[in-house]
């Protein structure tokens, strides 16, 4: 039997406000436990939730970057258990109302696009956590992480593959941060995955039962993880064995799925509106200056780069991976008026490099306007391509600026014929054997020659002149 | 006239004429706390030391003629307002232990307004109760008859006014229990509009019902109070931003054409004969003064106390769901796992009453039961609401008695809850539609105890309803009798 696969995912991205969603406290990562938990995130007796408006406007910002209905009154929800790391016995949420609704983002994979609609998104407090290791058979709290603000997007059932799930998780993740709303930080949990997955027959219109795999924080483990739990469901119904709802956990150790609750255990967890807050109202006032702040979107930019650069749309596509590496790009695009050429060198040298060195974008050696001066330098004709690389180095390396730098290592493209076809002539003289071959009809003794007049002027030649030169000379 | 009995008003006028010191007007009710509270029991917690040392900042404050209207003039707080370095245990053995690190709201303002605490008075746990007989501290004995309750859950609150332990005090209402407790003690209490006093820092009982107020001796203390409870707190979310009002400005206005709804589902059956001839007679006085009355309905009221046994034990079940033994307050001593550790500390560290609401609560909210209690539960109480709007237009203040009888004996009721929880019959309609409401004594029943007469007003109209009654108590002298055989 021929098998479809049917992924829908749920991704919690921390916002990235300073302070938590219903207190004061500090959201940064990394701090002595409970330094940064105060009366309201421990919940003492008596205090009470008020609202962080950042946390909404990075809500709304996502609302409209995906073209979602954002609800004009949204509610939050009490969402009632009992674990020790979530202080009230409650986590504020939100069910019925939540503040986006729909919307969608397009995925490439194998270079065909495709469209996947996302159910809502929704404004929720984290918990805090709980460590189990280095106390003795008890259990540690550690509450600075409990109210930081998380926003839960959820997508429909729309994926076909684990690489539909990755290029989908990786589009959403260049997305929110590229907004601004989310600093994408999978090792310290800032964007976190759950995935629905389920298996059906070929042809089948009701999908099979599904199975959410929890707390996947890098796109290589989403990918190992569906892989793995498709072939596993596959398995155990070709083994005529029955698909259990169930919530269960990977284990990048063994590659594996493994049982963390059946639905027999799931919680009821007692929703009702929060009567501590209030509704939360967006008017239109609002809507509009949220709207001012947002940067251009990836879809709208790589249109325009195809359009005011010339760039192909593949390279427009790799270009605004994200915020940082497009807002080079265009930079230094600028800065020589070469947008292909500025293309070829980010995507090409400069990435190379970057990744020789496992640094981001963020942290090149070499400037937008740097690596815009060098491409003046190679489209005026003083550089040749080898040249630039050089150049570059040097410029990786921080020795100065382009032009001083071709100046100090004397990089510059001769343009000067006198001078050229002096030291031509020179090496005609010191090379009559080279002379002899090629006119008895060797071709390889012409590149010799050329080879030979390179290497005297130290690559500074402008080879096309070179041979020019040679064969006029050779007759 | 003795501190003991004398008005707000006049001790504050004897301490801004440092004829006495707030030390010692402090030290005098001390005494009586002393001497009293073995037998009233409406103290969880005295702290002698404490309350001097804010009586003498008191003091300071006057010196330097840089106090406000009631500096000075000691008060006690329900001991369900979190009060730095004071215990508060909201009457439950889950917080038996618990020091709170911080003020509420209310006790910040009653200290910025320089005004010592006497302490921390009884109540029911959780406030969940209507005769104070569910505090984990033992019941309060009503002054009047100390083998009846005095009504909760704010009841160490009127008792210790009744009992003239203190010239004021704190208490919250939720159903009622800042008025049925003020009508079986025979003193003055008022239920802001939602919202006007900030809930930071007060134990959440029902979030969308809480609401602080002034527990007294008269209409004008409360008025004075409420100046000091009042305004925006950017704490509290339900916290309304609106302009500072001074609630006694209209005290003297007569009262001539003021139009009495009186609600016919108030005076029907279970009303106790004593109590509705004491409100009848409060009526005909009122018109002596100037009112007319007009018959206004009710409709939805007597649906009242169902919708509160949905909406009042659901937010419950959520908002004591933090005593876990985790952070803070009671844990049990001995557990094997974490589920036991909740199961047993949540078993033992809450009492019977807290329990049931909990269950009661956890039940409407529950998959599959949601729609049919709490949504409803919702709904009715919107008609509720909708059908004191219609009555307020054609009416200032819908007048009735507080409570269907008078104080009760101690235990008398606590074996059937569904007895008990008819007490609050005629308060917690208010509650419901976010309405402030008071009591204010009205007479004496046939076993010489005090009767409460409820006001219920619109939407903020606070500064009227205290007019009604402090002219009514200018008319009468119910509100001036206090229990004979205590202290003098």
């Amino acid at each position: 039997m021929k098998w479809e696969t049917v992924i829908g995912l749920e991704v919690h991205t921390q916002l990235a406000t300073r302070s938590k969603i219903f207190s004061g406290s500090s959201t940064a990562f990394g701090a002595a436990p409970n330094t940064q938990a105060s009366a309201v995130d421990i919940a003492l007796p008596g205090v009470l939730p008020v609202l962080n408006k950042g946390a909404v406007e990075c809500a709304i910002k996502f609302g409209l970057a995906i073209g979602a209905t954002l609800n004009r009154v949204n509610i939050f929800d009490r969402k009632n258990y009992f674990y020790p790391d979530l202080p009230k016995g409650y986590q504020i949420s939100q069910l019925a109302q939540p503040i986006v609704e729909g919307g969608a983002l397009k995925i490439v994979v194998d270079g065909e696009e495709k469209t996947v609609r996302l159910t809502r998104a929704h404004m929720e407090e984290d918990a805090g956590k709980s460590l189990h290791e280095d106390f003795h058979g008890m259990t540690g709290i550690d509450l600075n992480r409990a109210g930081t603000p998380l926003l839960e997007i959820v997508s429909e059932p729309d994926m076909r593959s684990s690489a539909e799930a990755v290029a989908y998780a990786k589009a959403l993740h260049t997305l929110v941060t590229w907004i601004g709303i989310c600093d994408g930080n999978m090792m310290e949990g800032s964007f976190r995955v759950d995935a629905n997955v389920s298996v059906r027959p070929v042809g089948q219109a009701e999908f099979g039962t599904r199975r959410e795999i929890k707390n996947l924080n890098s796109f290589k483990f989403l990918q190992q993880a569906i892989d793995y739990e498709v072939r596993w469901q596959i398995e155990t119904l070709e083994d005529g064995g029955r698909i259990e709802q169930a919530t269960v956990l990977f284990d990048p150790d063994s590659g594996e799925t493994r049982m963390m609750r059946s639905k027999e255990d799931a919680h009821d967890y007692r929703y009702f509106p929060d009567p501590d807050l209030l509704p939360v109202k967006l008017d239109d006032a609002w809507i509009a200056r949220v709207q001012d702040e947002l940067p251009e979107l990836p879809a709208a930019m790589q249109a325009r780069f195809v359009e005011a650069y010339g760039v192909s749309a593949y390279d427009a596509a790799v270009l605004t991976g994200s915020r940082a590496l497009a807002d080079y790009f265009e930079a230094a695009a600028q800065a020589c008026g070469q947008g292909k050429l500025a293309a070829n060198w980010v995507m090409g040298e400069l990435s190379a490099a970057l990744n020789r060195a496992d640094l981001g974008i963020e942290q090149s050696p070499v400037s937008a306007a740097q690596l815009g001066a060098l491409i003046n330098r190679i489209h005026d004709g003083t550089l040749s391509g080898k040249l630039a690389k050089q150049v570059f180095e040097g410029l990786w390396e921080g020795t100065g600026e382009v032009d001083a730098i071709i100046e100090a290592r004397g990089l510059k493209q001769m343009s000067d014929s006198g001078e050229l076809e002096k030291i031509i002539d020179e090496v005609l003289a010191a090379n009559p054997k080279s002379v002899e071959e090629f006119r008895a009809g060797k071709d390889k003794a012409f590149n010799a020659l050329v080879g030979q007049v390179m290497r005297a002027t130290k690559g500074r030649a402008n080879p096309a002149q070179v041979n020019d030169l040679l064969k006029a000379k050779l007759g | 006239m003795s501190f003991t009995d004398a008005s707000l008003a006049a001790l504050a006028a004897q301490l801004a004429g440092k004829s006495v010191s707030s030390r010692e007007l402090t030290q005098h009710f001390l005494d009586r706390i002393n001497a009293l509270n073995p037998s009233i029991n409406a103290f969880v917690t005295v702290d002698a030391d404490k309350s001097l040392a804010e009586a003498a900042a008191a003091d300071a404050l006057i010196a330097s003629g840089r106090a406000a209207p009631l500096t000075g003039v000691p008060i006690a707080h329900k001991d369900i307002f979190c009060t730095d370095g004071w215990l508060t245990t909201c009457g439950s053995k889950m917080l038996s232990n618990f020091v709170a690190p911080y003020d509420a709201h209310v006790i910040q303002r009653f200290k910025a307004a320089g005004m010592p605490s006497l302490g921390k008075t009884n109540m029911d746990e959780f406030a969940m109760g209507s005769s104070n007989e569910t505090s984990y501290f033992g019941p309060v004995k009503n002054p009047w008859d100390t083998a009846r309750v005095p009504g909760g859950s704010s009841g160490g609150a009127a008792a210790c006014i009744a009992a003239r332990m203190a010239p004021a005090a704190t208490g919250t209402d939720t159903g009622g229990s800042i008025r049925q407790p003020a009508a079986f003690a025979g003193i003055t209490g008022l239920k802001p509009t939602y919202g006007l006093v900030s809930r930071y820092g007060m134990i959440a009982f029902a979030s969308s019902l809480d609401q602080a107020g002034p527990m007294a001796k008269s209409a004008e203390d409360c008025a004075l109070l409420l100046n000091v409870m009042t305004g925006f707190d950017p704490n509290d979310s339900t916290s309304l931003e609106r302009d500072k009002e001074d609630y006694a400005r209209d005290l003297d206005q007569p009262l001539s054409g003021l139009r009495v709804g009186l609600p016919k589902e108030f005076f029907a059956e279970g009303l106790n004969n004593d109590v509705a001839r004491a409100v009848e007679a409060a009526v005909s006085e009122l018109k002596k003064l100037g009112a007319t009355t007009v018959e206004v309905s009710l409709a939805n009221a007597g649906l009242a106390i169902p919708v509160y046994y949905v909406l009042a034990p659901a937010e419950a079940s959520s908002n004591l769901s933090r005593f876990d033994g985790v952070r803070y307050g009671y844990r049990a001593p001995e557990y094997t796992d974490l589920n036991d550790m909740y199961a047993k500390t949540r078993a033992q560290g809450f009492g019977a009453e807290v329990k049931r609401r909990i269950l009661i609560g956890a039940y409407v909210l529950s998959h599959g039961y949601y729609d049919a209690y709490y949504l409803q539960a919702q709904k009715i109480r919107r008609l509720i609401a909708d059908d004191f709007a219609e009555a307020f237009k054609v009416c200032d203040v819908i007048l009735g008695p507080t409570a269907p009888g008078t104080a009760f004996k101690l235990g008398e009721k606590s074996d059937d809850p569904v007895e008990m929880y008819l007490n609050d019959l005629y308060t917690i309609p208010a509650n419901l539609a976010g309405l402030p409401g008071m009591s204010l004594p009205c007479g004496f029943d046939s076993a010489s105890l005090p009767i409460g007469l409820q006001l219920v007003g619109n939407y903020f109209s606070e500064a009227k309803m205290l007019n009604v009654a402090h002219q009514y108590q200018r008319a009468t002298d119910w509100h001036i009798r206090r229990p004979e055989g205590l202290l003098p």
